[in-house]
């Protein structure tokens, strides 16, 4: 007799099951694997649109917030303060939308098999990573050009701008992921969302230009601030606002443990409702 | 030995949604408010699905689900499956576990036939390293060697068929649960995967579980078969027995029907006794293969005084869809005074006309001028048309899912034009 035995009941409690994941991290890789393939096949440009999608964003943006509004970037150039804002958003947009869009476009699978449903956005969230680390090179290129000097507290503060980012689009994607299954018209607020968090993100603007103290604590909920916090800081040889940091780490945390538990926890009627 | 599935009190409770079977954040905000204002609470409409379902199968058993539709079997596989959890009750299985509720699940248009056979095998359970232990044969046996590396948007649905059925059938897992996927594309492709099947579970002892519609696959396929009535199993034994059990009790196909009373018209001038279906040989059957012509004849008795009158079948399948309705215009031409005494009305279904399934028939008698109905029965008759691959008929080798409301066998040329 084979050592597999499964053990089928009614859900109750919650688990993460991480060995079962495991078992799976084939399929993982195949989902993976297989959206970005079909990706860059279908489109005429292929992978250079991952290079063409954040370079003309940022020229765009170049030209309007700082050469038409003049807003200021301090001690360094606006095109680099931009990019190293946008490829971390990038990949947030991403992986949050797809993410949530993801068990409605698996419906049909979901009907007839069964595997960990965490593989399908987290196998989103992967795809989304892959063009960051694209977007990321394009970046270093750019701070080449322009002579920009990274600190070497980098090696710090970028692992964990990456980690904060990606626990939250992991966190809010996987909520909105399941909630979509349940109330089939909220992704038309997605977009909507998404645009909100656009604008309280210090993207186009430095955090330090909101003279509010009120709005900048509010502000610093919004955990993408504080990855761009620590991705900015290296750039301008500064450390990060540690406030800003610590308030966007714990809601990243608080999105990463709420999305998960409240996907856990319908995941298992989703074949029944999707 | 421990069996290698066990249920135990399995039940499964689905809500009764009105229309749509997923909720709108609309809905649940309007709901609320008028529930709130007019301060009532939703009803919802429960019902189990299945209930107290309990079965020991042994390892290299292979057993075959029916029932009729909403019986509950795909329910109940999809629970084995894991794919929706029960609402009450255990399983355990013991073994590797594949299930196959369908065919190329997750096959992608653009990705290459290669790469779909990695896709779809990794979806179904396989392991990267088998996949590509097995890949020579799988790519033989579907028989598109030629395209295996072109998208399979290029394909044919027949191609795309054939090379999902090349990976499922090298699954390797000890456990293996059917639903109905084996009615799939050509005849001796199906037959093909099934003795490739066969082979392997003979080979290695492999437990199966098989739904299916069609008896004369559970019958090759299965020893033993469980019945599915409203969601519980209302017999379970020998395939045959429980087939038997299932056709007489369940398909409700009755091909005669006897008033011992008598049906009498308005007048009491005719009285209808008997109503029977048979072939051109005169046995009396209820079931007929497509190409097969149907003969009914019902027998009636004009009791006091001639009377002249004709005759009208209704036939409606098991969607309760009108096929046609037929007045028998002939003798209703000839406009016959039929003296007293005993009659035999025969009409011929012509073969080549029904598709599969289950039909009834509704008969009348009513003088043709002026038309006046004199007796009109419903649900007389119910009779089963099925498929004879042997005969020539109008679906030639084509096993899958082929629907239409008939079945005629119609005249085809081609001629070449240069």
């Amino acid at each position: 007799m084979s050592k597999f035995t499964h053990h089928i009941q009614p859900p109750s409690g919650f688990s993460l099951a991480v060995k079962e994941l495991w078992q799976y991290r084939e399929l993982f890789y195949f989902f993976t694997w297989r959206d970005i393939k079909v990706k860059y096949k279908q489109t005429y440009l292929g992978i250079l649109w991952a290079l063409i999608q954040p370079l003309g964003m940022m020229l765009i943006f170049t030209f309007i917030f700082s050469k038409t509004l003049q807003i200021d970037s301090g001690n360094i150039v606006y095109p680099v303060f931009v990019l190293a804002a946008l490829v971390l958003w990038n990949f947030f947009n991403a992986a949050v939308s797809n993410a949530a869009e993801s068990m409605i476009l698996h419906a049909p699978i979901i009907k007839k098999i069964y595997f960990p449903r965490l593989i399908i956005p987290g196998s989103t969230l992967l795809v989304a990573f892959f063009d960051f680390l694209i977007g990321l090179v394009i970046f270093f290129v750019l701070c080449l050009y322009y002579h920009q000097a990274i600190e070497w507290t980098a090696i710090f503060y970028f692992p964990a701008g990456i980690f904060v980012v990606v626990f939250s689009a992991f966190g809010l994607g996987t909520f909105l992921a399941a909630l979509n299954v349940k109330f089939r018209d909220f992704r038309y607020t997605l977009p909507f969302l998404m645009q909100l968090l656009f604008f309280a993100s210090q993207i186009i603007y430095p955090l330090t230009a909101v003279k509010q103290s009120w709005l900048h604590y509010l502000l610093a909920v919004n955990p993408m601030n504080a990855g761009i916090e620590l991705f900015r800081s290296p750039l301008y040889h500064t450390s990060p606002d540690m406030q800003v940091v610590g308030i966007g780490l714990a809601s990243a945390l608080l999105l990463f443990i709420t999305g998960l538990i409240y996907f856990r926890k319908t995941e298992a009627y989703f074949a029944d409702i999707s | 030995m421990k069996p290698a599935i066990e249920i135990r009190n399995l039940g499964k409770e689905y809500k009764l949604m009105e229309a749509e079977p997923y909720l709108s954040l609309r809905d649940v905000l309007s709901n609320t408010a008028k529930n709130i204002l007019r301060g009532k609470k939703k009803r919802k409409n429960k019902f189990w699905a299945l209930e107290d379902i309990n079965a020991d199968i042994m390892p290299g058993e292979r057993i075959g689900i029916i029932g009729r539709n909403g019986a509950g079997k795909s329910t109940l596989l999809k629970i084995i499956s894991r794919i929706t959890p029960p609402t009450k009750g255990e399983a355990f299985l013991r073994g590797r576990v594949s299930s196959l509720l369908e065919v190329g699940t997750g096959f992608h248009n653009e990705l290459t036939g290669r790469e779909n056979i990695y896709l779809n095998g990794s979806i179904l359970g396989l392991k990267r390293k088998e996949i590509k232990q097995n890949l020579d044969e799988i790519i033989v046996f579907s028989g598109v060697e030629k395209f295996i590396d072109t998208p399979i948007k290029h394909y044919s649905s027949g191609m795309k068929m054939r090379l999902a059925f090349s990976v499922a059938a090298h699954l390797n897992a000890e456990i293996l649960l059917i639903d109905e996927v084996l009615a799939v594309g050509d005849i001796e492709f199906q037959k093909k995967c099934l003795g490739k099947m066969e082979e392997v579970s003979q080979q290695e002892g492999r437990t199966i579980l098989f739904v299916s519609h069609n008896m004369d696959s559970i019958r090759n396929f299965c020893s033993k078969s469980l019945l599915l009535d409203v969601g519980k199993i209302i017999h379970q034994g020998n395939t045959n027995e429980v087939i038997n059990s299932y056709v007489a009790n369940h398909l409700q196909t009755q091909a005669q029907k006897q008033w011992p009373e008598g049906i009498f018209s308005y007048d009491k001038n005719i009285k209808l006794r008997k109503t029977f279906l048979h072939t051109k040989e005169n046995k009396i059957t209820s079931r007929f293969d497509t190409t097969e012509r149907i003969g009914l004849s019902f027998e009636f008795e004009v009791l006091h005084h001639q009377a002249s009158f004709t005759h009208g079948i209704n036939l409606y399948n098991q969607e309760a869809v009108n096929i046609f309705n037929s007045h028998d215009v002939i003798t209703a031409k000839e406009n016959l005074q039929k003296e007293p005494g005993q009659y035999k009305a025969t009409v011929w279904i012509p073969g080549n006309l029904l598709p599969e399934g289950i039909f009834t028939i509704g008969i009348a008698l009513f003088s043709a001028n002026p038309v006046d109905v004199m007796i009109h029965e419903q649900n007389v008759v119910n009779f089963e048309v099925f498929t004879d691959f042997s005969k020539s008929n109008a679906r030639g080798r084509y096993a899958e899912d082929f629907p239409g409301i008939i079945r005629p066998l119609l005249d085809w040329e081609t001629i070449r034009l240069g």
